[in-house]
């Protein structure tokens, strides 16, 4: 049997209304807010996020695949499954794989997870689907899109979602569109997008399943869906049958937006964190032809290892206090940036400890440690330890905020933490409030951009006040 | 380890007046300090046989080269010392170590620093080994990790540290030499704007551009020179090194500097002091940032660890006080061009002993100590000295 062992989500911290960015633009605004990748964020430090979300409580060694789904990734040569691989923590003989280009790269990605682990190649595959939408300023995608990501792990044991049957199709059509030049992503006409392009794709697909699959629409549990905009999505519901209120996964455009490749797996995840074992779930998705999924939820669904999930995610949030921070975020001002010291050479040599957040633990002593010393720093006993990996959880020993380096309205804490191994390290904080930080508080440890130092992206961590996971 | 008590002597000292010399270049200012020094001395510039000269950045200069070429002494060995903030007082260090190893007579130690070349908005980012996982806060930020944890444990606060702002003020207002002159009221320092939590701009020492120089020879030498009646005498001196990375040592408490505590206790070993407090007459302590000065006097042992607050708050650290420190002003009033403070410290302390200081005079000042902390607390300097007739 193939299927689901687990699922996560991310959702970057702030939120922007509609209301502001219509304001600005003197635009009508939609309902909701949007999800807002912090100026630290990117489509793969959320996607390490969501994958840490979804192998709560399972040994990353033993997941030998990962594909990462974007449209947004932060190069356009170099893949970045590895390096979401080894901050996960994954074995390095793992097949890793960028699927991109397309909104349909999650579901792809997921296809293609569930024929590797069939065919015997693979026995775990997470497959990771992140996106920050950048839209162009003054447009309606600006209010539309949102950034998130989610991430499923396909396995054969612990299922609490069997894979049925799926139905794909492929299509040539100019939709939805950013060629090599293009900053924002290009459109058409809205209408022959929505009807064509997504509308009518997904309704093939969906059709195609229930073909093979002789399913009965009305008694599916969910319908985990792309979307074009929310009223095509519910265009789709009619035009199914189903009754949108209980058979539609809500795919969160009020709280999140619309994030993309992410969009259908968190209304996935969506649909698992709130449907009942051996419920009927389609997972649908648009984009250059159709993909969608029959799986059908097991009894293991009540006694999946607390996760922040959906509900975790949208209960973390803070408005973004202006359209200008959003601007400031995605970097859309130009304005001198400092260009911070870095080495690739560096970096190789130090992957593992930097990125797989390890320690040490010196054989003689006892003395947890951080970054890897060749002489212990307590005991002086040379090249006696054994590397460990370093809880991302900690306490705050003691901390400073500067006001000069951070160059914005707010300090940025430096935090001096306590690990729960005794170990100590030094990070800046993100998301928070400054006015809120003090010694003792508990927080977590996240993986976050530190900077664009010598022309690409150094990867680093830092902390942020404890989010308690969801019991 | 053994002492440089009695083998080694001052006999010439000269600085240039600290602050934004943006007329000035590096060149500019180490001439002007040196030849105050060697006039001050009565030394011809060819009888100087080695040099030592503090440079912390490479904008300042970059060598030995660097100085030699700014002062044209060229077949003589010259030397960059660079150590963090301590890096005058180990130029001073090497060069002491030159005379009393029977190597040379006259020997020259300098610093200086040209910082208002890089404008004034603190210090550059050093560049580590590792540049991702090596990250330091900048300067202010990290003597703030240890107010925070002063704060927390020792129930210190923001008027706590302004103690120490409002003496130096009031100090440095007397020196001609100084980059600020002007006293500054406790509110003034306290609602000052925050650089780095909980230190605020006052609590911090400003970027400044400034050189100092010393003429050292060995004591018998000195007798037959200009200052052969007040030449001053080195006691002791020490160098300590720690962690470039308190945060990361599982031990560290941030409530004192273990640099600090070592370079002392070996210095006054090395001066046989057994209780500075009473045995000196003033300290020239490193104070870049409030919190700095208030942890130092604890671990030069001038008062109790945890009631330095107190000790600064009663007067006690004040001129006229039990044991003034930062009569000059300090770094608060002085500025810190780095691979200069230590060498100005030492010219201050020189002057003192010999009563002829620039500011305040302590009055029949005979034992000085100059303390220079640099890094993350990593690298403290400490030398003892005395007139020589003590």
């Amino acid at each position: 049997m193939v299927g689901i062992e687990s699922y996560g989500v991310y959702f970057p911290f702030y939120r922007l209304t509609r209301a502001e960015i219509g304001k600005v633009w003197g635009m009508p605004a939609g309902l909701g807010e949007k999800a807002v990748a912090s100026v630290d964020e990117d489509s793969v430090t959320m996607a390490v996020e969501a994958g840490f979300d979804c192998l709560a409580g399972i040994d990353p060694k033993g997941v030998d695949g990962l594909i990462f789904a974007t449209t947004t990734a932060p190069y356009k040569q170099k893949a970045l499954a590895p390096t979401i691989a080894m901050v996960l923590g994954l074995p390095k003989t793992a097949f890793t794989m960028d699927l991109t280009n397309t909104l349909r790269a999650g579901t792809s990605a997921i296809k293609l997870a569930v024929d590797q682990i069939k065919s015997g190649s693979a026995k775990k595959v997470l497959v990771v689907a992140s996106d920050v939408r950048i839209s162009e300023q003054e447009s309606f995608d600006e209010q539309m899109s949102g950034d998130g990501a989610a991430a499923v792990l396909v396995s054969q044991e612990n299922l609490i979602a069997d894979y049925v049957n799926s139905y794909s199709l492929s299509e040539e059509v100019v939709g939805v569109w950013r060629t090599e030049h293009d900053e924002y992503v290009q459109h058409f006409e809205d209408k022959v997008e929505d009807s064509f392009a997504f509308q009518g794709m997904v309704l093939e697909a969906i059709k195609g399943l229930v073909g093979k699959t002789g399913i009965e629409l009305k008694e599916i549990g969910k319908l985990a869906c792309s979307y074009f905009d929310p009223r095509g999505l519910m265009a789709i519901a009619g035009k199914l049958g189903l009754n949108p209120l209980a058979q539609l996964s809500d795919p969160l455009f009020t709280s999140i937006g619309n994030p993309g490749v992410s969009a259908p797996l968190i209304a996935f995840a969506n649909a698992l964190e709130n449907t009942q074992p051996k419920q009927d779930i389609i997972l649908a998705a648009h984009g250059d032809g159709a993909d969608a999924f029959l799986f059908t939820t097991t009894d293991k669904l009540k006694s999946l290892a607390p996760r922040m999930g959906i509900k975790g995610n949208l209960a973390k949030k803070a408005p973004l206090f202006s359209y200008e921070q959003y601007v400031k975020f995605r970097k859309m001002t130009r304005r001198e940036r400092a260009a911070p010291k870095a080495s690739p050479v560096i970096h190789f040599r130090d992957r593992e400890m930097e990125f797989g957040f390890l320690g040490e633990k010196c054989k003689s002593c006892g003395t947890v440690q951080f970054p890897l010393n060749r002489v212990c720093l307590v005991c002086q006993s040379k090249d006696n330890f054994e590397k460990v990996k370093l809880p991302r959880r900690g306490k705050i020993y003691t901390f400073t905020k500067d006001y000069i380096r951070s160059g914005g309205a707010q300090p940025v804490p430096w935090c001096v933490l306590e690990l729960e191994n005794g170990a100590r390290v030094l990070l800046t904080m993100t998301d928070c409030d400054p006015d809120k930080v003090k010694i003792g508080m508990e927080v977590d440890i996240v993986f976050r951009i530190l900077h664009d130092g010598a022309g690409f992206r150094n990867y680093y961590w830092r902390c942020r006040p404890s989010v308690k996971a969801r019991a | 380890m053994k002492t440089l008590k009695d083998k080694v002597a001052i006999v010439g000292v000269g600085y240039t007046k600290f602050g934004e010399q943006w007329n000035k270049s590096a060149e500019d200012l180490l001439v002007d300090a040196v030849y105050e020094a060697l006039g001050d001395a009565g030394i011809e510039p060819k009888e100087v046989e080695a040099g030592w000269c503090g440079m912390q950045y490479e904008f300042t200069g970059v060598s030995g080269g660097a100085p030699a070429e700014f002062l044209k002494m060229w077949g003589i060995p010259f030397t960059r010392v660079e150590n963090f903030c301590a890096s005058g007082m180990d130029a001073f260090r090497n060069a002491c170590l030159g005379v009393a190893s029977g190597m040379y007579d006259v020997v020259l130690a300098c610093g200086v620093e040209k910082l208002m070349d890089q404008g004034s908005r603190g210090l550059p980012e050093i560049g580590g080994a590792r540049p991702v996982s090596f990250q330091w806060p900048p300067a202010p930020g990290i003597f703030a990790l240890a107010a925070t944890r002063c704060f927390e444990v020792r129930g210190w606060d923001k008027e706590t540290l302004a103690g120490v702002a409002v003496k130096n003020h009031e100090h440095g207002s007397h020196h001609p030499k100084a980059h600020f002159r002007k006293p500054v009221k406790k509110e003034d320092v306290v609602n000052a704007p925050l650089i780095a939590w909980p230190l605020g701009r006052l609590d911090c020492c400003a970027m400044s551009d400034g050189s100092a120089a010393l003429i050292i020879t060995t004591p018998e030498r000195a007798k037959s020179l200009k200052h052969k009646n007040d030449f001053v005498k080195v006691l002791g001196n020490s160098i300590s090194v720690h962690t470039m990375f308190p945060w990361l040592h599982p031990k560290f408490d941030f409530l004192g500097f273990p640099s600090t505590k070592e370079a002392g206790k070996n210095a006054y070993a090395q001066a046989g002091i057994k209780n500075p407090a009473e045995e000196l007459d003033l300290v020239e302590c490193h104070d870049c940032f409030t919190i700095t000065e208030l942890l130092n006097i604890e671990d030069l042992g001038l008062c109790p660890p945890g009631e330095a607050g107190k000790f600064v708050a009663e007067g006690h650290a004040s001129y006229g006080g039990k044991i003034p420190v930062n009569v000059s002003g300090g770094l608060k009033c002085f500025g810190h061009p780095i691979g200069a403070t230590g060498c100005r410290m030492l010219v201050e302390i020189t002057k003192q002993l010999q009563g002829r200081a620039d500011g305040l005079q302590v009055k029949d000042a005979k034992r000085g100590l100059a303390h220079n902390l640099g890094g993350a607390f990593t690298v403290a300097a400490v030398t003892i000295l005395g007139r020589n007739d003590t």
